[in-house]
């Protein structure tokens, strides 16, 4: 279990985020009883005022939580208390990492205060906040200097002038490319990346008093949304850095995760550890204690000694969609004696497929679901929207046909053209 | 003393409010989005009168609650009371495809819940058609009639409903317990018949207060649903004794006006185990009546009541004596019943409709004593009304012209209880909604031809 994230020891992986459940010393001792491996305490600048009424969620089909939004700043505790807590923290906990996030101006000589000051008080590493995408970001910090690659560049620079302890860049979702600003952070001597922060949101709109959610006395802005619903694009994030060979520094990876589950996934895509802040807000710090114990028991399934020897297993097998073999096939095939006849895969397949999937009567006019397979495109769809495990199997087609991605068709066609001219 | 009968009269009236609770928004919310939206979905097919079920289920999942109410009303005009008294696990629940991997939706409770909030919103569904200067008459207003003349209504029929009782709603309002059916479900339903233009005449007795010549008469088509009447005699010694009470008329009673104190602390036995015999039970018990037990001549396999009755008797308490047959009813000097002599009964061989036979095992008499007695074995016909107005029937079950709900007097329908027997349908609620849905629909279509050839 135990991890180390560019010099950053931790008893194992599971980093809480710097968000409230690190607001304080109280809170992040509890963490670490709870069994959690490092903190990265709430994000210390400037203290700021919060409004009242904060946060939002989004329900899907009665699951509560499925993506959280939130208007919430940085720390609003003044930062000599902060550090004194840190302190407390770090004496109480020796092994467990404390790293501390911090977020000012663009401005040197500010970065290099913060800096001394905490790491005076014994945190054992830094993660500059470039990433969170309202208020701060309209007074020119967070998201705002995170989104220009010069800013993220220049300022991780400044911090890296005077930093004893690893430096991690939190770099922000809120951009087109973020191997972009990884890069630069990179150029900027970073010890790592961690990503995502939270992603500009609007939680929703009250349809009956027509007012934004969340909303400060009627009035709303946009805040930023993480947990569940943002795990495919952390992860989309985390794999485009982690396959980048310009991005050479350990990824600490945020965005949805909320068991040993998700954990697995962001590690085997590139991650040397993760960090959770919406699965603890929603259940509690207690989470932490299932994370451990699954992740040590897929461990021990799979004969592997040590959690660092997962990070990275999948990079090699995500591409480019023009690496990928347009000949391999697969086809749905349904088992009728795990189906319950819902006749879902049906209607999915007839009204927004291919059209493939017959319901027909067995010869005791038992109801039976059967795909035409030579018409099958192996969408998936079906297997999808079927609510009974087992019930529809995509399974491999032999046809005979070599393997031919687009790139090695374009490279051949243009081979033919050039020979030809 | 008056304070000590108050008191009692509240416990007992305690006894009576609805047994089952209603889902919380937050229950059926979570409940409706466990439904998978099935595509050609079983339990529409399962469903007798063809609720939509997983339309209305998704409204409640968006919070659209006057659309899922109208969705189950559509299809059937009882439907709040069927979303209490049908036997859900034979029909939609137990078609249910969650039945195959997790547990089956909770159909009933959530058809409830949008039938509740239109009854507590007090919403008005529908409106009546066009009027297209046609009347029928109904006889009876109870589901069938009732669900004839909504239909009727919607199509722009003037329909009037003569009805015997100082309510209509028939045996939702006075034959269904109110512990599983408020009269206040009923009286919506009725009020939502009411609402598209159909005249309700209660206190009408056809047959005695009018005449079916003059219904003819006044008609374009008459629609016979009547139901079953009284529970029939069981032909022994001592019935006529005081404290022998018919079942449907001792339910009736706890639906109508004050709950009678008479019963508290009392012993009572009911004879026979249908859904009637266990409504009867469980009013006694809830009446006060110390011990209740039900007399059955054949075994529990052949109860015709339905499970979640059979277990609802159980818990309150209602003994089971099977193979157990009365063989007279023995009355003290006041002429007041006081003790049941039974015989015990083993099966025999099957008969002409396939349950074995009951046979008395000699010399096995025993007695009980009772304080009351309720006849609980079935329901007779109105067969003397069927032969006053000439209407072919066998044994009281009206005979029908194919399948077309017509009588053998021309433009005289019938539905319901009073069709039910011989292999024509069930008696519940849900069915004879649905016959009655489908008799409108024949006679529309008979009226209408009839307009076609006039007009030719
Ligand atoms: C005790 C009991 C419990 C039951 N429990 C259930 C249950 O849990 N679930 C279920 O699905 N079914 C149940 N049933 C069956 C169900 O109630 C009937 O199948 C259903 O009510 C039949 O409807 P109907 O309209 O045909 O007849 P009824 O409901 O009997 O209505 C007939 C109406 O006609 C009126 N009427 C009769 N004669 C005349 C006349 N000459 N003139 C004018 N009006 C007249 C009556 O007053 C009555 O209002 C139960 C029945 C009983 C007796
Ligand atoms: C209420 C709230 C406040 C947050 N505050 C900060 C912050 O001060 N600094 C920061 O770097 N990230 C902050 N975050 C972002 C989280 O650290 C994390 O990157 C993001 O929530 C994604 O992880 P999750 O899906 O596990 O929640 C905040 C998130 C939430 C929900
Ligand atoms: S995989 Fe796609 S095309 Fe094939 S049967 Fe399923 S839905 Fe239809
Ligand atoms: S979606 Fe699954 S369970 Fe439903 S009919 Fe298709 S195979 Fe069967
Ligand atoms: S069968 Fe069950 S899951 Fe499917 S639509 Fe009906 S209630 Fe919903």
């Amino acid at each position: 279990m135990y991890t180390n994230v560019a010099g950053i020891k931790s008893p194992n992986p599971f980093w809480l985020a710097s968000a409230p459940p690190t607001n304080s010393g109280y809170q992040v001792q509890r963490a670490f009883e709870a069994g959690w491996g490092g903190a990265v305490w709430k994000t210390l600048g400037e203290p700021i005022i919060n409004t009242s009424s904060r946060f939002a969620a989004v329900s899907f089909n009665g699951q509560r939580v499925a993506g959280f939004n939130n208007i919430e700043l940085i720390t609003d505790r003044p930062l000599e208390v902060n550090l004194r807590e840190i302190e407390e923290t770090k004496l109480r906990f020796p092994d467990h990492a404390i790293i501390a996030s911090l977020m000012v101006e663009p401005e040197q000589e500010k970065w290099h205060e913060i800096v001394k000051r905490v790491e005076a008080v014994g945190v054992d590493g830094l993660e500059l906040n470039f990433g969170c995408p309202h208020g701060m970001a309209e007074r020119g910090m967070g998201a705002a200097s995170g989104q220009v690659p010069e800013l993220v560049e220049k300022q991780t620079y400044w911090v890296k002038e005077v930093a004893q302890t690893p430096v991690i860049v939190k770099l922000t979702p809120n951009i087109t490319d973020i191997t972009v600003t990884a890069e630069s952070a990179v150029q900027g001597g970073a010890d790592a990346v961690s990503m995502i922060n939270t992603i500009n949101s609007l939680a929703g709109v009250d349809i009956h008093t027509w007012n934004t959610v969340p909303n400060v006395d009627g009035k709303g802005a946009h805040g930023g949304y993480c947990g569940p619903a943002v795990k495919p694009i952390a992860l989309n994030m985390v794999a485009e850095c982690a396959r980048n060979p310009s991005i050479n520094v350990p990824i600490s990876g945020i965005g949805g995760i909320g068991d040993w589950q998700n954990t697995v996934e962001f590690m085997l895509m590139g991650a040397s550890g993760v960090q959770v802040c919406t699965a603890a807000m929603h259940h509690g710090f207690s989470i932490v204690e299932d994370m451990i114990d699954g992740l040590s028991n897929y461990l021990d399934e799979k004969g592997i000694g040590s959690v660092q020897e997962i990070i990275g297993k999948t990079v090699p097998k995500y591409s480019d969609w023009g690496d990928m073999d347009l000949n391999y096939q697969t086809v749905a095939r349904i088992n009728n004696d795990v189906c319950i006849n819902c006749n879902k895969c049906h209607i999915a397949c007839e009204d927004t497929a291919h059209q493939c999937i017959d319901m027909l009567k067995g010869e005791d006019g038992e109801p039976i679901l059967q795909v035409r397979e030579e018409e099958c495109v192996g969408c998936n769809l079906c297997s999808i929207v079927c609510p009974v495990d087992g019930a529809i199997d995509m399974i491999e087609k032999d046809n005979n046909l070599p393997p031919l991605s687009w790139n090695t068709r374009q490279n051949a066609i243009n081979a033919k053209s050039l020979a030809n001219s | 003393m008056s304070t000590g009968n108050e008191m009692l009269l509240e416990k007992l009236q305690a006894n009576f409010n609805e047994v089952e609770p209603p889902l919380s928004h937050q229950e059926a919310f979570e409940e409706a989005s466990r439904c998978l939206y099935c595509y050609d979905a079983p339990c529409i097919t399962a469903c007798p009168t063809g609720i939509e079920i997983p339309s209305f289920i998704k409204k409640i999942a968006s919070d659209n609650l006057l659309g899922s109410a109208r969705k189950i009303m559509e299809a059937n005009p009882v439907g709040a009371s069927c979303a209490r008294v049908c036997p859900t696990e034979e029909l939609c629940e137990g078609a249910c495809v969650l039945n195959g991997s997790t547990q089956p939706i909770m159909i009933g409770k959530l058809q409830r819940y949008a039938t509740d909030w239109a009854i507590h919103n007090e919403k008005v569904l529908f409106k009546s058609g066009k009027p297209n200067g046609k009347s029928v008459g109904v006889i009876g207003g109870g589901p069938a009639g009732l669900s004839a003349a909504r239909e009727l209504g919607l199509m722009g029929y003037g329909v009037t409903i003569y009805e015997a009782e100082e309510e209509a709603g028939g045996l939702d309002t006075y034959g269904i317990v109110s512990f599983r059916l408020p009269k206040r479900v009923s009286f919506w339903e009725v009020d939502q018949v009411k609402q598209v233009g159909v005249d309700i005449r209660t206190n009408t007795r056809v047959g005695r207060d009018v005449s079916l010549e003059e219904l003819k008469e006044n008609h374009d088509a008459v629609i016979l649903s009547v139901g079953m009447s009284d529970v029939p005699m069981l032909g022994i010694e001592g019935e006529e004794l005081n404290g022998v009470h018919d079942a449907i008329e001792f339910v009736k009673q706890t639906k109508s006006g004050q709950l009678s104190q008479a019963f508290a602390g009392k012993k009572g036995v009911v004879i026979g185990a249908g859904n009637t015999a266990i409504d009867g039970a469980t009013c006694a018990v809830r009446l006060g009546a110390e011990n209740m037990k039900i007399l059955y001549r054949r075994s529990e396999k052949e109860m015709t009541a339905y499970d979640f009755e059979y277990e609802f008797a159980k818990q309150d308490g209602v003994e089971f004596r099977w193979l157990t047959a009365p063989k007279r009813l023995i009355g003290d000097e006041a002429g007041n019943v006081c003790a049941i002599e039974c015989e015990k009964m083993e099966l025999g061989e099957a008969d002409a409709d396939g349950r074995r036979r009951p046979m008395p095992i000699p010399d096995s008499t025993f007695t009980l004593e009772v304080d009351f007695v309720i006849k609980a074995i079935g329901q007779t016909r109105y067969t003397d009304l069927l032969e006053q107005f000439n209407i072919h029937h066998d044994g009281g079950v009206v005979t029908l012209n194919d399948d077309r709900f017509e009588t053998s007097v021309n433009n005289v329908f019938s539905c319901g209880d009073v069709i039910f027997g011989k292999g024509q349908g069930e008696a519940m609620v849900v069915t004879a909604s649905e016959q009655g849905k489908q008799t409108a629909y024949q006679v529309h279509e008979k009226l209408s031809g009839l307009q076609a050839e006039s007009t030719a």
